[in-house]
C-alpha cells in the first residue's frame, strides 16, 4: 500500500492564522502510524490565494484531499478515514 | 487564547487592511461584517446572524483603535474607518471589552450543583466559617450574600458537587483590574491595570481587544516620512524563515528600514551589569531587572517599595528608539511588541510613535501576500550578541547580565517567572525585608509566564518559539564584558 502523504503548509499566512499547533504532527503522526504515513513540512501550498480564502487557514492536505482551518484532531481523522 | 477566537480577531485585522490598502477604505470597512457572515450562511456561533454581525462590528472598531465601549450603535464602521483616517493622537488606554460576549459568561460565584446527595455529615456546612451554606430540601443551598468565594465548601465535599463559578478574565487578572460588575460585563479599572494582556489571552470569548494602531502605522507608511520597525528579541521564533528573512517581508510590507531591539538590549545588559557592581559596592542586597513594561506598571501602581531595589537602567525598546531617533530625527518608530505593556511604555517615551504587536505585523503580512520564506536575507547594520538575542525568554535577561561583568561569580541570580499573586507577595517580601532568599543578589522579572514568548499577542508556542530564538543565539558572538 503506498504511504499517506501528509503536507502541512508553512506558508506565512498558515502560520500566523494557527499553523504553529500543527507542529504537533511531525511527533504524532510517526507514533501512531509508524512508516504507514508520511508528514512533512511544505512551502505556502498556495490554497491561501485561491479566491483570498485566508480565513480558512491553516491549511493541511492528506495525500490531495485538503483540510481547512486544520487542526491536529481534523488531520488524524482524515488520515484515519484513508487508512480505513 | 482561545482557537476560534483568536483566528477571528485576526481575519478581522487583515481585512482591515486589505480595506485600507482597496481603493475605497470607509466603505470596504463598513462592510466587513456582510462580507464575513455573508446573507444565507450558517451562523458558527450566537444566536443568529445579526447578532454576528453586530459582534464582528464591535471587534472591528478595537481593530481601528476605538473603544468598544463608548459605542452607541448608531454610527457605521465607514464612519469609525473616516475618524480613524482622520485622528492625530491616539488612545492611551490600551485595551477595550467587547461587553456584548461577557453576558454568556456566569458570575464569579460557589454553586451547588445536582451531584449533591443531601449526606448526613453535611460537611460542607461545618466548614463554611460565614455561616453560608445551609439545607433546604435536603440538599445544601449556599447564600451568596454570606458567602466569601473562599471554596472552604467546594474542598469539604466528598462528592465534588460544590463547584467555584470562575470568571477568566477576573482569574486571570494579577492584580485585579478587571472586573465583572452589577450589570455584568466586564470592565477594566486603568488606576490598576498593569496592561500585562492576561485577561485579552484568558478569556474564552474574546471579549479583551487591544487598541490597534495599525491604521495610524498605514498611514504613515503611505505618507512620505521615513518609518522604521524596530523588533523585539522575541520575534525570531515568531514567524516561518529567519530574522534576515524577515527584515526584508517588513520592508517589502511597507517599512523603510528594520533595526532588532536586541541592539538595544546589549546596551540594557552592558549598563545594568555596571549598575549592578556599584550598587554591590555601596551595599545593596539586591538588585531587580527593569527591562519588563508590565512589571514597571506593577511597579508604578502596586509596588512602589520596591522601586529602591530596581535597576535604573533603560529598557531594549528606549535603547533603540534613541538610536533610530538619534539617526533619523524625522522618522516614524514603530515597537512590533509581544505583548500590550509595551504600548503602555511607548506612552511615556516620545521616541516611540506606535507599537504594533506580532498579530497585526502577521495580518500585514497576509494583506500584503508576503511570502516570509521566499524572501532574499537581508543584515542588520549592527549584528546583537547571542545573550541580547536571548531576552525573550525567562532567564535570559539575568544570563546576559551575568556574561556582561568580568566576575561572573558575583552574581546569584534568582527568577520572577510570570507575574501572579503569590509572585507578586514574594517581590513585595524582598521589598519590605530588604534581603531576598538564599543568597540572592539579582532579581530577574518577567511579568509573563516563559518570558516574552508568552505574551499576549505572541503568534508560535513557547516550546518551538524558544527553540528558534536559541538557534539564532547559538550562531551568535557573545556579549562584550564590561
Amino acid at each position: 500500500m503506498a504511504k499517506v502523504e501528509v503536507k502541512v503548509c508553512l506558508g506565512t499566512t498558515c502560520f500566523v492564522m494557527g499553523g504553529n499547533n500543527l507542529q504537533e504532527l511531525n511527533d504524532i503522526i510517526p507514533q501512531k502510524y509508524g512508516d504507514k504515513v508520511e508528514v512533512m513540512g511544505s512551502n505556502c501550498l498556495g490554497l491561501c490565494s485561491i479566491n483570498w480564502e485566508y480565513s480558512k487557514a491553516p491549511y493541511v492536505k492528506v495525500d490531495d484531499e485538503v483540510v481547512t482551518e486544520a487542526t491536529v484532531e481534523k488531520v488524524l481523522e482524515v488520515i484515519d478515514k484513508k487508512l480505513g | 487564547m482561545a482557537g476560534q477566537a483568536i483566528h477571528l480577531k485576526k481575519e478581522i485585522l487583515v481585512r482591515i487592511i486589505k480595506a485600507f490598502l482597496s481603493d475605497n477604505f470607509e466603505e470596504q470597512t463598513r462592510l466587513i461584517p456582510f462580507a464575513m457572515r455573508p446573507k444565507g450562511m450558517e451562523v458558527p456561533y450566537r444566536c443568529c446572524i445579526y447578532k454576528e454581525r453586530a459582534i464582528i462590528k464591535d471587534r472591528t472598531i478595537a481593530g481601528l483603535g476605538f473603544p468598544i465601549e463608548e459605542d452607541d450603535e448608531t454610527v457605521s464602521l465607514g464612519t469609525y474607518a473616516k475618524r480613524a483616517l482622520e485622528r492625530t493622537e491616539i488612545d492611551d488606554k490600551n485595551l477595550t471589552v467587547l461587553q456584548a460576549a461577557c453576558k454568556g459568561c456566569a458570575t464569579n460565584r460557589i454553586y451547588v450543583t445536582d451531584l449533591c446527595q443531601g449526606c448526613v455529615a453535611r460537611p460542607c456546612t461545618t466548614a463554611c466559617k460565614f455561616g453560608a451554606v445551609s439545607i433546604v430540601n435536603g440538599k445544601s443551598v449556599i447564600d451568596d450574600e454570606k458567602c466569601k468565594k473562599c471554596k472552604m465548601c467546594v474542598n469539604a465535599c466528598p462528592y465534588n458537587a460544590i463547584v467555584k463559578i470562575t470568571v477568566p478574565c477576573e482569574d486571570s487578572c494579577p492584580v485585579g483590574a478587571i472586573k465583572k460588575d452589577e450589570t455584568g460585563f466586564a470592565s477594566i479599572d486603568y488606576t490598576k491595570c498593569i496592561n500585562c494582556g492576561r485577561c485579552t489571552a484568558a478569556c474564552p470569548f474574546g471579549a479583551v481587544h487591544e487598541k490597534s494602531q495599525i491604521i495610524d502605522i498605514l498611514k504613515a507608511i503611505k505618507s512620505e516620512k521615513k518609518v522604521i520597525a524596530m523588533i523585539a528579541p522575541s520575534i525570531a521564533g515568531q514567524f516561518p524563515g529567519n530574522i534576515y528573512q524577515l527584515k526584508s517581508a517588513i520592508i517589502k510590507a511597507g517599512f523603510d528600514d528594520v533595526y532588532e531591539v536586541a541592539q538595544g538590549a546589549d546596551i540594557t545588559a552592558t549598563n545594568e551589569a555596571k549598575e549592578f557592581v556599584e550598587r554591590m559596592e555601596k551595599g545593596d542586597s539586591f538588585m531587580t531587572t527593569s527591562c519588563c513594561a508590565g512589571y514597571n506598571q506593577l511597579i508604578k501602581k502596586h509596588l512602589p517599595e520596591i522601586k529602591p531595589f530596581v535597576s535604573d537602567t533603560k529598557t531594549p525598546m528606549y535603547y533603540t528608539a534613541e538610536l533610530v531617533k538619534k539617526e533619523f530625527p524625522e522618522a516614524v518608530a514603530v515597537f512590533v511588541s509581544p505583548c500590550v505593556a509595551k504600548r503602555a511604555e511607548s506612552f511615556e517615551n516620545k521616541n516611540v510613535d506606535y507599537v504594533m504587536n506580532y498579530e497585526e505585523l502577521g495580518a500585514l503580512f497576509i494583506a500584503k501576500q508576503i511570502q516570509i520564506m521566499d524572501c532574499e536575507p537581508a543584515k542588520y547594520a549592527v549584528e546583537s550578541s547571542k545573550q541580547a538575542r536571548n531576552f525573550g525568554f525567562t532567564g535570559g535577561v539575568a544570563d546576559s547580565v551575568k556574561s556582561a561583568l568580568n566576575d561572573e561569580e558575583s552574581i546569584k541570580p534568582c527568577i520572577i517567572n510570570g507575574l501572579n499573586k503569590d509572585s507578586i507577595r514574594q517581590l513585595k517580601k524582598y521589598a519590605t525585608s530588604g534581603t531576598c532568599e538564599d543568597g540572592c543578589n539579582m532579581v530577574e522579572v518577567m511579568c509573563c509566564e516563559g518570558g516574552c514568548i508568552g505574551g499576549n499577542a505572541t503568534i508560535n508556542n513557547q516550546k518551538t518559539a524558544k527553540k528558534l530564538i536559541e538557534q539564532l543565539s547559538n550562531e551568535s558572538k557573545d556579549i562584550e564584558k564590561i
